[in-house]
Formats: structure tokens, C-alpha cells, sequence
């Protein structure tokens, strides 16, 4: 009679039966082909395709088949608020007015400062966060559950908030900054001057994403067994040569995968901002896909905007592609 | 005895003062950084005149303005006609009286929020589903070109969004799914799909494959045993990837703010544009985002210990 228990299977494995993996084979190896496939119902590689399939279906008619169509779109003059103009081939025209449109390597350019400046903000941050949360001190559970709150809170709604809190004259923000430094608290706006407002995301995002670096720096610093610091303990090295040596090379890989997953992150970025600044004041802090979202859904420059989007999505595919190799060179080290 | 070494643990055990300089600074950190969302949840707590004054007020007297405003709609009335209506029925038609308007009816928090709940759910079920299944194949069949299938799964989350919503838009124009919630919950769940493959396949690497060998020597078809056997044994992984996909799709505002308008618009595209009189309503605005951060909140405390896992890909796993 069967067990249907999962417990109780496990049980039965626990025994020591002679290797359980050749029997499952020799049990079917023992049955013809035929009668196995009515016996034991679908064989494995139609349950594999069978289970497969449908997720791979949806991924080809909501990723791939977009994708394909946006490809076409690109080398047409086609625009979406006009359906019924006639449509012409431009060739590649749209790429070269995209790479040679100083618009778009204005974006690129402050796309370039909010990645440089997030991503060093967070791994100096998250690293020292995770560095001190190691230390094991009474209560780091809590505390690290509450470090970790803003990064799983909705991006939108955090840049809306943010607006509220930038505020020059009744906003938080300007308040404690203008009681630390004793500026006037109404001398400057975060999101409405030029100068102000790229660092403004970036602080957004430093405080929205440090809790995600600071995460997977900490599983890389508990990754490090102990007997490593002790052997180096027995040979006297000093606390800092334990830090430069054994440290930071270990925790390396897990920093650069943290750094890799907010690269492609950010490049993307579009909620957050387009809430707090919508690439405002001017384009000062018009990201890519701020760009993207004017060209496509406020300008209707349907074919420009699609190939503007392949030429995105082609940089973010090369720079991951890229990264992830330094990464394994890394890791192999 | 050598002194250096007579403590009972480790030497790479950091010493007491170590431990609670380290313990300060995190916890100061720690204090900082929820600051402004403790921020926006007293704000939905505040008159509007006390939202924006300044200095910012930490003390003041409660309110349910923001709350009342959220809820309904107002127009503004004279003072004679208010003086002529009935009694005011309920507690937010006080509160309107009081700031000299007359509540006009229920505001569209309620259904964003609904629609927000039917979308994420419903993407869940459907990425998750169609997520355990891909996984399981992956993780016990010889599937050709494995990696590369695993790998293309994963790629189809790094596209910009707006650059798949461009085409979605047209596709969704032609077949009628604009702004329907069934092309939400598609969209939705293609793009967690991805990340449901991946975290489950990690889990179900976990469970040892003596488990269903033996119960397929006992006579249970492989169906049989990944519904009765691995299906039970990856509850904890489903469950916390099911949890991921919710978050993802509850919180997610691009394809909503492009592909919705009304009917199937979700919560993050409407709070912002929650407007009072003269600019946006902050207490409104305050307690609409208090409200749609709640289960969040309650969802990250429910998944610490996965939560790694869940936004590496199953990358790292400690």
C-alpha cells in the first residue's frame, strides 16, 4: 500500500536502501517502453516540454514578440497617435538622429551621474552598514529588519512622498538641513533648481537602495568562514592586514553582484524620478527612459522613441553581459 | 593559561566595545532612515493647514481630514446652504461641514485599491503557477540548451519598461486590452515569471530527487509525485516567492501609469494625483500612501529571512 507522506517517503530513503536512483531506473529500465509510457502516464520529456512551454509562450507574446515588433517600428516613420497615416521604411535614420541628438546625450550624460553617484553612495554605505551589522550586537535582527523597510516600499509612491518632503518651504528635508547648517531654509529648492535637483534623486535612491547593497554585503561577510580570521589571528596579522586580505577579496564578488543588479537597475530607472522631478527643472534630471517616456507617449515619436529603446536595451544587454564576466573572473579567482 | 585566548568563543568574536560602537551606529542609522516614512504617516494624521506649516509640527491634535479627504469627494458650499442641510450623518461629513463643504460622493481610492489587489493577486496566482511548473522541469529534466533558456528568462526582466510599452501599448490598442485588468494581470505576470523560475528552481534544487524516486518506485507517476511530494515539501519556497510577485506587482507604476486611465487603473499611478483644493491634498495624499504601505510592511517582516534570495534571483542564498 502506498504512503501518500512526504514524511514518510523521506523515512524510507533514510533507511539504508541501497542507493534509491538506480532502483527508480532499473524499475523502469525492467518495463517495456510501451506498457512504461500507459503505466507511469507522460513520459519525462513531454512533462518537461509540457511544463515549459507555457511560461515560455508567455514570455515570446509579452517579451519577445514586443520586442520583434519594436525592432520593425524602428525603421519606420510610424507614429501611434496617427494610425492611419501612411507608414514609411526610413532605413537606419532614426538610429542616427538618436546617436547624434545631443537631447539624448544629455540624458545619457545625467543617467551617467546618477549611476556613478547611487551606486558609490550605496556600496560605501551598504558596505560599511553591513560591516558594523556583523559585529553581532544585541538586537541587529530588529534593526536590520527596519534598515531593510524603504527598499520594499512601491518606488512611485516613495518619489511622490519625497516631493512632499523636499518642499521648500514646509518640507522635512529643508527643515533639519537648514537647523544642521543654519541656511535659511527657504534658500534652496532640492527639485526645483538646476544644480539642486540630480542630487536630489540621488539621495532619494541612496536612501530607497542602501538596504539592498548592505543585504547581500552581509550574506558575502557571513560567507567567510571563521578559521580563516583565527589561522590569520595565529600568525599575528594586524586587524587592518585582515581587513585588505581576507575581507574585502572575499566580500568582493557578492559587492559586485550588488552593484551589477543596481547598474541595470537604475539604467532603467523611470517611477521614482518621473514622480519626484519628471526630469525636471529643464532636463536636468531627465533620465533615459524619462527621454524614452516624452518621445513615446508625450511627443508620439513612435519609430524615433522604438529605436531609442532598442539602442537602450542593446547597452544595458552589453554592460551586464560584460560585467557578469568580471564577475566570474573574480569568483574563479 | 595564555590571557589573550582564556574567553570561552572565538578570537574573531568582537569585543564588547566594538560590539556596541557597531551597535549605535546602525541603530542610528536605522532611525534616520525611517524617519520619512514615519513622516508621511503622521502627515495623514494632520489638518491641512498643519501639513504645511512651518516650522513642521511633530506635536498637534490628530485628525481624520486626510482620511475623510481620501475617501470622498467635496464641493464647496456657501455658508447659508450648509446651515440648511439635515444634520450631518457621519464623521466625515462633519469634518467637510466644518471646512465649509458638502461631501459629493465616494472618492476612486476604493477602487484603485481593489484593482490594485485583483491585479497583484491574480498576476501571483498565474506567474507562480506557470513558475513551479518551468522550475521543476528545469531543476530534474535534461531540458536542451538549459542555460540558455534560464538565461533568456532572466534577460526578458532587465528590458527598460518603457521600452516594452511602447509595442504593448500598440498590441494592447489592437486586441482591447487597454486598460483592462486581464491585460494587467498577462503583463504582470510575464514580467514576474522570470523571477518566479528562477527562486523556485532554487528551491526545488533543495529538495532532495530521492524523495520522488522513491515514491515513483512505489508506483506514483511523475505527476503524482511532484503534486503530492515535491508540491507539499516546496510550500515555504512558493510561498515566498508568491510573496515577491505580489510586492513586485503591487508596487509597480510604469505600465500602470501608461496602460491604465480608469477601470483598471492600480493605487501608485492615482495617490499622486489625489488633489484638494489649490495643489495636492498632503494629509490625502498622506494617508492614501499610509494605506498601501501597510501590507508591505507587514510583508517584509514576514519574509526576512527569504528576502536575499528573492531579490538576488536565488543568486545568493547564505
Amino acid at each position: 500500500m502506498l504512503s501518500p507522506r512526504p514524511e514518510t517517503l523521506g523515512a524510507v530513503v533514510a533507511k539504508p536502501v541501497p542507493r534509491p536512483a538506480t532502483l527508480a531506473t532499473r524499475a523502469a529500465a525492467a518495463t517495456p517502453a510501451a506498457l512504461a509510457g500507459k503505466v507511469r502516464g507522460l513520459s519525462d520529456r513531454a512533462i518537461a516540454w509540457l511544463f515549459i512551454g507555457p511560461t515560455m509562450l508567455l514570455l515570446l507574446a509579452i517579451n519577445i514578440f514586443p520586442l520583434i515588433w519594436t525592432i520593425r517600428l524602428s525603421f519606420t516613420n510610424f507614429r501611434a497617435n496617427r494610425p492611419n497615416a501612411t507608414v514609411l521604411g526610413v532605413g537606419i535614420d532614426n538610429y542616427v538622429s538618436v546617436l547624434t541628438d545631443g537631447d539624448i546625450w544629455l540624458a545619457m550624460q545625467a543617467t551617467a551621474h546618477f549611476l556613478f553617484w547611487t551606486i558609490f553612495l550605496q556600496t560605501l554605505i551598504g558596505f560599511t552598514l553591513a560591516y558594523l551589522i556583523d559585529r553581532r550586537f544585541r538586537g541587529h535582527g530588529f534593526w536590520t529588519t527596519v534598515i531593510l523597510i524603504p527598499m520594499m516600499l512601491s518606488p512611485a509612491v516613495v518619489g511622490n512622498f519625497w516631493a512632499f518632503l523636499y518642499q521648500p518651504q514646509i518640507g522635512l528635508f529643508n527643515y533639519v538641513v537648514a537647523w544642521l547648517s543654519g541656511v535659511p531654509a527657504s534658500s534652496f529648492e532640492m527639485i526645483g533648481s538646476v544644480r539642486l535637483a540630480p542630487w536630489a534623486i540621488v539621495i532619494v535612491d541612496t536612501w530607497m537602495w542602501t538596504p539592498y547593497v548592505m543585504l547581500i554585503c552581509l550574506a558575502g561577510l557571513r560567507s567567510i568562514p571563521d578559521y580563516i580570521y583565527e589561522a590569520a589571528e595565529v600568525d599575528r596579522a594586524s586587524a587592518w592586514r585582515q581587513f585588505w586580505s581576507i575581507t574585502l577579496p572575499m566580500v568582493l564578488p557578492f559587492v559586485m553582484l550588488a552593484v551589477l543588479f543596481r547598474g541595470i537597475e537604475n539604467f532603467r530607472m523611470f517611477d521614482m524620478v518621473n514622480l519626484l522631478t519628471s526630469g525636471g527643472p529643464g532636463s536636468a534630471t531627465e533620465l533615459a527612459s524619462i527621454t524614452l517616456k516624452r518621445e513615446a507617449f508625450e511627443k508620439w515619436r513612435t519609430g524615433y522613441s522604438s529605436a531609442f529603446a532598442i539602442v537602450l536595451f542593446v547597452a544595458v544587454f552589453g554592460m551586464a553581459n560584460i560585467y557578469v564576466k568580471a564577475l566570474n573572473h573574480v569568483k574563479n579567482r | 593559561m595564555h590571557r589573550g585566548i582564556t574567553t570561552a568563543h572565538s578570537v574573531v568574536e568582537p569585543g564588547p566595545r566594538m560590539r556596541v560602537a557597531a551597535g549605535s551606529l546602525v541603530v542610528l542609522y536605522a532611525l534616520i532612515t525611517i524617519v520619512p516614512l514615519a513622516w508621511i504617516i503622521l502627515t495623514s494624521f494632520k489638518t491641512p493647514s498643519d501639513a504645511i506649516s512651518y516650522p513642521p509640527k511633530v506635536l498637534f491634535t490628530p485628525s481624520t481630514e486626510g482620511y475623510c479627504n481620501l475617501f470622498t469627494t467635496r464641493s464647496r458650499q456657501t455658508p447659508e446652504y450648509i446651515a440648511a442641510l439635515p444634520p450631518a450623518t457621519g464623521r466625515c461629513d462633519q469634518v467637510a461641514r466644518n471646512a465649509g463643504m458638502v461631501v459629493a460622493g465616494p472618492s476612486n481610492y476604493v477602487p484603485r485599491f481593489v484593482n490594485s489587489l485583483i491585479i497583484a493577486f491574480g498576476s501571483t496566482v498565474l506567474s507562480v503557477g506557470l513558475g513551479v511548473m518551468a522550475a521543476y522541469a528545469f531543476s530534474r529534466f535534461k531540458v536542451p540548451l538549459k542555460d540558455d533558456l534560464l538565461f533568456f528568462i532572466l534577460s526578458t526582466r532587465m528590458m527598460p519598461p518603457i521600452a516594452v510599452a511602447i509595442p504593448i501599448y500598440l498590441m494592447y490598442r489592437e486586441l482591447g486590452l487597454s486598460d483592462t485588468r486581464l491585460g494587467m494581470i498577462v503583463l504582470y505576470s510575464a514580467v514576474n515569471v522570470s523571477l518566479a523560475v528562477w527562486l523556485l528552481k532554487g528551491f526545488i534544487d533543495e529538495i532532495p530527487r530521492e524523495y520522488e524516486e522513491a515514491a515513483m518506485v512505489d508506483g506514483y507517476t511523475r505527476l503524482q509525485a511532484f503534486r503530492k511530494v515535491v508540491l507539499p515539501q516546496a510550500t515555504t519556497g512558493i510561498v515566498a516567492t508568491a510573496i515577491f510577485c505580489l510586492i513586485f506587482a503591487w508596487n509597480e507604476y510604469a505600465f500602470a501609469v501608461l496602460l491604465t486611465s480608469g477601470t483598471a487603473q492600480t493605487a501608485p499611478p492615482f495617490i499622486p494625483i489625489i488633489i484638494g483644493e489649490g495643489g495636492q491634498d498632503w494629509p490625502a495624499v498622506a494617508a492614501g500612501t499610509t494605506l498601501f504601505l501597510l501590507p508591505i510592511l507587514v510583508f517584509t517582516v514576514l519574509l526576512r529571512k527569504h528576502l536575499l534570495r528573492g531579490i538576488t534571483f536565488g543568486a545568493v542564498r547564505k
